[in-house]
């Protein structure tokens, strides 16, 4: 596999305190789903601000294998940040209108993505008339119009009931089977790391660093039936370690 | 059932108020110098009807072109100051400096500076200092007052400034600017009236003008038939703009739900 992006000694400090991110190493590798796991203040959603380039390192530099152009990146939020005032298809859009692609096709592509999340019949309504999970798929359509090469998520369903997000995170693994995108997921769930990634980044905090890296031994297709197998849950035990050491490890 | 009867209550009680008062006057033979019977104003309204009616538009007319006045400069002016800190350094202080200092005070300059032959303009300038600061500060509060989150999207999209005020601040920025115009519109009309009552002179016969005529001959139907007008243009003013912002917002923001 080709790297997409290599983070090399990468950090970030505000002032002279304790840096949010100190020498973080990483190889992002195409089509791969990497999930950052840590602690409240390891730095991880800093890390994907960072290579979303919202935020300047104060030291190390991110190399890209080929210029990132925009539209390359999507970010899905925490919260679902749409538009209150635009109805779906206009926030799904809107990647594409910025850009400056003409209207006919902008609409055409962004009616394809909200069929892809199942929201096709509710390109008309306005977001505050969509439940919690269907406003996080707007979010999804919006961040996947632009066709992206890389995918971060700042942990988009910690806000959502169990329910709804085992669904999202089925939703999110075949949206990333059939794109075919490079996909960074930060979160604090031992489980939903396990479920989604092809490789699982435990972080610490104070300051931000990356301490293990472990590689998801699951098969790419995944269900309800990965959640009860054996190998799922080794790698649940196995992670849960990992990140109890990761913040004991912290001073 | 319920809606019809809270539609009917306000009248109602209104009725119910006049027609105390009708009785009150007759029964402890109030002199109509002091409190006048709702039915002589009633009357002075039917036969001081033209008049009134004249006085009312000149009033409505400098109160509505103070507030566009003061919807487009502050408006523009909040774009400004959201597009340079500069000029919103440098230029803030002296807004406010005009917004403080009580009208009142500022009248007979601007009069004197206008000219006496032409009151209208004056009236207008002061009316239109009394409305623009509302829609100033609260659309320059609207259009800071943008998702953290939304904002960084526009700038991993590369949005220009051009396109990050017109589809992102813009839009944030609409509740808090009808929400400046629902004061305003109020204000405007306060501005017009007190000017009137400073400035105005035969030349300048709003309803004002009239309250202060009818006081001085102790004309008070008349008086009383210029305050229901004067308080029926308020209450327009403030439905007209209630009602153009449940059409802007209704779908969308959380002041005008659940109102449907």
């Amino acid at each position: 596999m080709s790297p997409l992006l290599t983070v090399a000694g990468l950090s970030l400090a505000y002032g002279k305190g304790t840096p949010a991110l100190d020498g973080v190493d990483l190889t992002l590798n195409r089509g791969e789903f990497l999930s950052l796991l840590g602690p409240s203040g390891c730095g991880k959603s800093t890390l994907l601000r960072l290579i979303a380039g919202l935020l300047t390192p104060s030291g190390g530099q991110l190399q890209w294998q080929s210029p990132i152009a925009r539209g390359d990146i999507g970010f899905v939020f925490q919260e679902p940040t749409l538009m209150p005032w635009a109805r779906v298809i206009d926030n799904v859009r809107l990647p594409l209108e910025i850009a400056g692609v003409p209207r006919v096709e902008a609409v055409d592509r962004a009616m394809a993505e909200l069929e892809k999340v199942g929201l096709l019949d509710f390109s008309k309504s306005y977001p505050r008339e969509l439940s919690g999970g269907m406003k996080m798929r707007v979010s999804l359509a919006r961040a996947l119009v632009t066709r992206p090469a890389l995918l971060l998520l700042d942990e988009p369903f910690a806000a959502l009931d169990e329910i709804t997000r085992l669904k999202l995170n089925d939703d999110l693994l075949s949206l990333w089977r059939r794109d075919g995108f490079t996909a960074i997921f930060v979160t604090h769930s031992v489980f939903e790391s396990v479920y989604l990634s092809t490789r699982i980044a435990v972080m610490r905090p104070r300051p931000g660093r990356i301490v293990a890296e472990l590689p998801v031994e699951l098969p790419s297709q995944r269900d309800y039936a990965t959640r009860t197998g054996a190998v799922y849950n080794d790698h649940c035990r196995t992670v849960s370690t990992l990140l109890h050491q990761a913040m004991g490890a912290a001073p | 059932m319920k809606g019809m009867v809270r539609l009917l209550l306000p009248p109602l009680f209104g009725l119910l108020v006049l027609a105390g008062w009708e009785w009150a006057v007759g029964a402890f033979a109030i002199p109509a110098f002091v409190l006048p019977p709702p039915s002589a104003v009633l009357a002075a309204l039917w036969r001081d009807g033209p008049l009134l009616l004249t006085s009312s538009w000149l009033t409505l007319s400098i109160t509505l072109q103070a507030f566009l006045l003061a919807l487009v400069t502050g408006v523009a002016l909040a774009l400004l100051f959201s597009q340079s800190r500069l000029a919103a350094a440098a230029l803030y202080p002296y807004v406010v400096a005009l917004q403080v200092t009580p009208i009142v005070a500022i009248a007979p300059l601007v009069v004197i500076w206008v000219g006496y032959e032409r009151v209208n303009l004056a009236l207008l300038i002061l009316a239109w200092i009394v409305a623009f600061f509302p829609i100033l500060s609260n659309t320059t509060l609207g259009l800071s007052a943008v998702d953290p989150n939304l904002r960084d999207l526009f700038r991993l999209y590369g949005a220009n400034r051009w396109q990050t005020l017109w589809r992102l601040q813009l839009p944030s920025a609409l509740p808090y600017l009808l929400g400046g115009m629902k004061i305003s519109g109020g204000l405007a009309l306060i501005g017009a009236v007190v000017a009137e009552f400073v400035a105005g002179s035969g030349t300048a016969s709003g309803l004002a003008w009239r309250i202060i005529e009818s006081g001085n001959r102790l004309n008070m139907p008349r008086l009383f038939a210029a305050l229901f007008l004067l308080s029926a243009l308020g209450i327009a003013i403030f439905a007209g703009l209630s009602f153009i912002q449940n059409r802007l917002l209704r779908r969308w923001h959380e002041s005008e739900l659940g109102r449907q």
